[in-house]
């Protein structure tokens, strides 16, 4: 209910205002959050003035920077968001002469950054933010790591409760009421930041095609890139030329780790299946080695009395016939002694 | 030294030798630690180190996170080689192993606590507010997991020491649940670490980058795991070997040799399959780029090379050659996960925005592995992890047959 008031007042107000006519609802299948909001930059009308860098400035209440926002020497050099800035305009020179760009959050479709917190501490709001919440933050810079465009930043310097900065599209101002647009969209003084949503912003981006022919490259950066970005961009000249990669592809990210992730149960449930048959033939081959060894030990065993049994039986044989011969040999001697006997009796009579 | 093996030094003569080379230098590295600690909980990540918006991850992940997990996987690979795959000739590698393990595991999550923000929330992820669409969220609660149960593993040794008999039967009638536990959490958490990065494809360089990368990490982990057990042998041989016991001491070069081979195959395995990514991302055309180069070098010098190294080693039965086969490896998987998470990590970028560690996270990288030294020597020292305590004696005859889950060892198994 909540959500259905606030996107029907800012639909209705934001839209009217910025596109000057009536928002229509979106097409039904669509990726992401229908009826999310989002910027679209238009590169040919950026001045490079940097207002849209103070007015995030202000807005957001941040630290005050180094140099003052109309210091445009600034744009000498290229620069990155950084934990003080969540927005910065670079200058870059192509065939067309400078063109200017505004960097910032892209507000991803299927943010990076949210799938790759491990304490689920970015969340894609359904109005197009995605917002960072520090009350859960451990600072393991994952999220750093994982946003393709190098957006999210660190508070290096703070040693105890260092928070992720990034642009969050205005939301918590937005959802308070104290802006109707976000910061840098109001203070831009050329229109080239719109304020709508998605939907009516990629219509409104054709339309600028159609309308100035040969002005635009017809491609809509957002649209599709990363799996498609709640900011979009519009530019006369190739992207690659200020500073978009075109490389990125229209795989949304957490697409990338979902196989890898959707392996963990399945080795949860197959491996100690298999370990357990692996111990198991193990154990077995195991029994049966022990086993083996200890029928060789009773063959051996059995072999050896046999052996000893025809030993004996042999010994207990020689010394019956020894003894069969003794008795002989004693009867022999005791017969001839007898006979010897015998004759010396004849004799001596 | 004595030539038996008394559980605990003598007191005195640790007092005498206080001065040596080795506490000297170990003494400074920690002193050195503890001001760096104090630096960096003073004035942040940016007081000691070079990490930038651009880079936010350096050496504390490269080398603490990825490389200790990696080179601690000895720990699983001993204990299922020895429970699960029955080879139990090798146990006497167990203990030593997981002690390392147990170690390893525990200094990574102390070296964590440099690295994140806020250090305190560590436990978040699991009690507090899991984010499971997140590789990190796995790594964490494996990680976490398995330190549980490398510590459960370790308990005997210490209860042992402490003569607690009920508890430490306990424990060891729990060896082939926990090994079992241990095996799969750590092919899943190897394999995330390697995991972690298929979220930027954007970021790390083609050569490196694969749908592959979980299983090169988890293939790797065992290589390393089975050479970091060959060399730590090594090195425990050479300064603790008064500690050993015959039957420690026996098993020593069958278990080098052993490990040797089992390394030399998995290496093989891991070899193809790199080849096998770098053919079906059809990526030949990077060979001859400076990254190319470097991806040759890890993947001859020290993949190719040690494999067959711990071939012709196992071959000849040459310990030495098997050493050497060793430390290429654990070198290698060194040079890997700083080439995926560091080298080639950011590689789009221009040379002045590219990372280089500053000399405090380096020397508090060193402190912790100092720290990890220190208390393996207390522990091995004191403990029975190279020898058998004489009143648990597992090679000595059993009354009762052991019935058939029983995971230890049988006496007839060693082969006398
Ligand atoms: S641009 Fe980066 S920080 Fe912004 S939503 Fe996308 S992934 Fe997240
Ligand atoms: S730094 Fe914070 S927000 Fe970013 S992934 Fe880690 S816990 Fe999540
Ligand atoms: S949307 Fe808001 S936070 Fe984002 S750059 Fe604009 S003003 Fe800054």
């Amino acid at each position: 209910m909540q959500r259905r008031h606030f996107l029907g007042l800012l639909g209705a107000t934001a839209a009217t205002a910025v596109l000057g006519k009536p928002a229509q609802a979106g097409p039904k299948h669509f990726t992401g959050y229908p009826d999310s909001f989002g910027v679209l930059f238009d590169a040919t009308r950026c001045i490079g003035c940097r207002r849209c860098e103070a007015g995030c400035n202000r807005v957001n209440g941040l630290p005050a920077p180094a140099r003052p926002f109309d210091d445009l020497s600034v744009l000498d050099t290229p620069r990155r968001t950084d934990a003080r800035t969540f927005t910065v305009v670079n200058r870059y020179s192509t065939a067309r002469g400078p063109v200017y760009r505004k960097n910032q959050c892209q507000h991803c479709l299927e943010p990076a950054c949210a799938s790759s917190c491990f304490v689920a501490a970015y969340a894609k709001t359904p109005q197009g933010a995605v917002i960072w919440e520090e009350g859960v933050c451990v600072g393991c810079r994952y999220c750093m790591i994982a946003c393709p465009f190098d957006i999210p930043t660190f508070e290096y310097w703070d040693p105890l409760a260092p928070r992720i900065m990034k642009c969050h599209l205005c939301y918590p101002h937005i959802t308070a009421g104290t802006l109707r647009v976000p910061g840098c969209v109001g203070a831009c003084p050329t229109e080239a930041l719109v304020y709508g949503r998605r939907v009516d912003l990629l219509r409104e981006a054709r339309h600028r095609f159609h309308l100035f022919p040969g002005r635009y490259l017809d491609h809509i950066y957002g649209e599709h890139e990363m799996g498609g970005t709640n900011w979009l961009y519009i530019s006369g000249v190739p992207f690659r030329e200020i500073g978009l990669r075109e490389d990125l592809g229209v795989t949304p990210a957490p697409e990338f780790t979902s196989g890898a992730l959707a392996a963990v149960p399945i080795i949860a449930a197959a491996w100690p299946a298999l370990l357990l048959g692996i111990y198991a033939i193990s154990q077995a081959k195991d029994k049966a080695a022990r086993q083996e060894k200890r029928q060789a030990l009773r063959e051996a065993l059995a072999k050896a009395q046999e052996e000893c049994q025809a030993e004996l039986a042999k010994v207990k044989a020689k010394a019956e016939a020894d003894k069969k011969a003794a008795i002989e040999r004693e009867v022999k001697k005791a017969l001839e002694e007898a006979a010897k006997a015998q004759a010396a009796k004849e004799e001596g009579e | 030294m004595s030539g038996e093996h008394a559980p605990s030094t003598p007191v005195a003569e640790e007092r005498a030798s206080l001065l040596t080379p080795f506490n000297i230098v170990t003494g400074l590295i920690v002193l050195v630690g503890l001001i760096l600690t104090v630096l960096r909980f003073t004035k942040g990540l940016a007081g000691v180190t070079n990490l930038s918006d651009n880079n936010p991850w350096g050496i504390w992940i490269s080398f603490d996170l990825l490389c200790g997990v990696a080179l601690a996987a000895g720990g699983y690979t001993t204990s299922a080689a020895c429970y699960v795959f029955g080879m139990k000739r090798y146990h006497a590698a167990v203990r030593p192993a997981i002690l390392t393990a147990f170690l390893g595991y525990a200094l990574v999550v102390f070296a964590l606590h440099y690295d994140v923000g806020r250090p305190w929330r560590l436990p978040y992820p699991i009690f507090y507010s899991p984010g499971p669409t997140s590789v990190l969220f796995e790594v964490g609660l494996c990680v976490f997991l398995y330190l549980i149960v490398l510590f459960l593993e370790w308990t005997p040794s210490a209860l042992e020491w402490l003569r607690q008999k009920r508890w430490r039967n306990l424990m060891v009638r729990m060896t082939l649940a926990l090994t079992i536990f241990g095996v799969v959490l750590s092919t899943m958490h190897q394999s995330s670490l390697g995991a972690l990065f298929l979220i930027a494809p954007s970021k790390l360089h083609p050569l490196w980058y694969s749908s592959y990368l979980p299983v090169f990490f988890f293939i790797s982990s065992i290589a390393a795991g089975l050479s970091m057990v060959i060399f730590e042998g090594t090195l425990s041989h050479r300064y603790l070997h008064d500690k050993m016991d015959a039957h420690y001491l026996e098993g020593h070069d069958q278990v080098a040799l052993g490990f040797g081979r089992g390394a030399a195959i998995v290496l093989v395995v891991y070899f193809f399959l790199k080849l096998v990514g770098l053919a079906l991302d059809n990526n030949w055309h990077y060979l001859l780029t400076g990254y190319g180069a470097m991806y040759a070098v890890e993947l001859l010098g020290f993949v190719a090379l040690p494999a067959l190294l711990y071939a012709v080693g196992v071959r000849e039965k040459n310990l030495k050659v098997i050493r050497w086969a060793a430390v290429l490896t654990v070198l290698g998987i060194v040079l890997n996960r700083f080439n995926v998470s560091w080298f080639a990590f950011n590689w789009h970028l221009p040379a002045a925005e590219r990372y280089f560690p500053s000399w405090m996270e380096v020397a508090v990288s060193l402190y912790i592995v100092t720290v990890g030294l220190l208390i393996f020597r207390f522990i091995a020292t004191r403990m029975p992890i190279f020898h058998e305590h004489p009143d648990f004696k597992e090679t000595e005859p059993e009354e009762e047959e052991p019935h058939e889950h029983e995971p230890r060892p049988h006496p007839q198994s060693f082969g006398h």
